[in-house]
């Protein structure tokens, strides 16, 4: 670098003839006030943009995403609630026609079995009266064929004493008769 | 005139040249630093309204801050297109910066943050480019903002807290006999910042593109040009990197010193 600086009318101490720097351009004091100036002027600039147009859009951009954003997960979690409820519904309609179907057969069965038990009892009844009447009519005719036999007996034994030459003694056939039939 | 020959090329090797040379390569890193009249003459007095280079390249920041946050985000869009995206993501990872580092309630300092944040940003970035003029490698420009910054600070500490914000020198958790030594330190400290904070900015940026020119130089010679080539490739890269990092460096570190001015509180 240059150590003897070639002063210059025009372009003050920090450009050669040449127009190269002398030392650090950044050092010369006469490029200072013209820097900050302009500095001053882009920052004043950058700000009024920043404060004016682009923070609070890009703010409200952003707020509206998450904004959005928020609202679709809740909205999601919304339905997924609606969707939990329904199966919840959905199970429980299925218990209660479980349940339900449950006690339509039980009580089916047990009609049944009501109606069962009193046919049973209603023929067991009848049975009975049946054999009752049955017996009746066996010890009737029992009744009515020992009466014949004594019957025939007793006329039997009227011939056979009459046959013999006797004299047939109804009472005493009778009595005999019966004491025979008895005896049996 | 030789000024004709010298702009601000990539290439910055001349052979000739009265004053200096080694073998009639001669390099001059720094002319890309120096601030010309954009109407007129080259060697044009500069006053403080002059139009220069400088006020182009700031201006070129301003209109990409204008195409990147106004004209990008015209849409409005609920799902982002790609600019939208972008901008959204700067002002994102500002506002998150300002809300984690310096608190919930310097959220109204976001603005003026972030337009600290955006300068910084486009001006080292735009800087890149072949043939312009880095603003932010002077240390004028970058002593205004460590200045704007120390200012605020100190202001709204003090609006803020009133003499309390003196407490920040005072540390209080020390042992007593420390703390008139903690202040001393303190004190210093915190008059350093807004000189660190300006020069870290500038010298990153300077040194980087210095470099570059003096690789660029190098590229004049057949015998080396290749190996000047890939350096100038790497050093871009790098350069690509320290833009990015110095613009984020220079915002956090204000989040940083406004968290003092808010809770000066040890």
């Amino acid at each position: 670098m240059e150590t003897t600086p070639i002063d210059l009318e025009l372009a003050g101490t920090c450009v050669n003839t040449l127009g190269n720097a002398i030392g650090m351009p950044q050092l010369c004091d006469a490029w200072f006030a013209n820097q900050i100036f302009w500095l001053l002027v882009a920052l004043v600039a950058i700000y009024l943009i920043l404060t004016r147009v682009a923070l609070p859009r890009v703010g409200a951009v952003l707020a509206e995403r998450s904004g959005t954003i928020s609202n679709d997960v809740a909205a999601a979690e919304d339905l997924k609630r609606q969707a939990a409820d329904a199966e919840r519904a959905y199970e429980q309609a299925l218990a209660d026609a479980r349940a339900e179907g449950q006690r339509i057969s039980d009580e089916a069965r047990a009609a049944i079995r009501a109606d069962l038990d009193a046919a049973i009892a209603e023929a067991d009844k009848k049975i009975a009266a049946k054999s009752a009447d049955s017996e009746a009519q066996i010890a009737e005719i029992r009744d009515n064929a020992a009466a014949s036999v004594a019957e025939v007996a007793r006329d039997v034994a009227g011939d056979i004493v009459t046959a013999l030459g006797g004299k047939p003694d109804q009472a005493a056939i009778d009595s005999a008769v019966d004491a025979r039939v008895k005896g049996n | 005139m030789a000024e004709e020959v010298h702009t601000e090329g990539a290439l910055d090797a001349h052979t000739g040249g009265p004053d200096h040379g080694e073998g009639g390569l001669s390099f001059h890193p720094m002319d890309q630093f120096i601030v010309r009249p954009i109407f007129g003459e080259n060697g044009d007095p500069v006053h403080w309204y002059t139009v220069t280079n400088a006020t182009v390249w700031m201006a070129l920041a301003v209109l990409c801050v204008l195409g990147l946050f106004v004209l990008g985000t015209r849409g409005r869009a609920i799902v982002p297109g790609r600019i939208q995206s972008i901008a959204e993501l700067a002002y994102g990872f500002v506002y998150k910066m300002v809300e984690d580092v310096t608190g919930r309630d310097a959220v109204k300092f976001f603005p003026y943050i972030f337009t600290l944040f955006l300068f910084i940003l486009f001006a080292n970035t735009l800087a890149l480019l072949p043939m312009s003029f880095s603003t932010t490698s002077h240390i004028a420009v970058t002593a205004v903002l460590a200045l704007a910054v120390f200012l605020t600070v100190t202001i709204v500490g003090f609006v803020k807290n009133g003499t309390k914000f003196l407490g920040l020198f005072w540390v209080s958790s020390a042992p007593l006999v420390l703390r008139p030594i903690l202040a001393v330190i303190e004190l210093i400290s915190y008059f350093v910042r807004p000189v660190s904070h300006s020069i870290r900015l500038a010298g990153n940026i300077m040194a980087g593109h210095a470099v570059l020119k003096v690789f660029a130089g190098f590229a004049a010679i057949a015998a080396i040009a290749p190996v000047s080539i890939l350096a100038i490739t790497a050093i871009y890269g790098l350069e690509v990197l320290v833009a990015f990092i110095q613009a984020y460096v220079f915002t956090i570190l204000t989040c940083v010193y406004l968290k003092d001015a808010l809770h000066p509180s040890h």
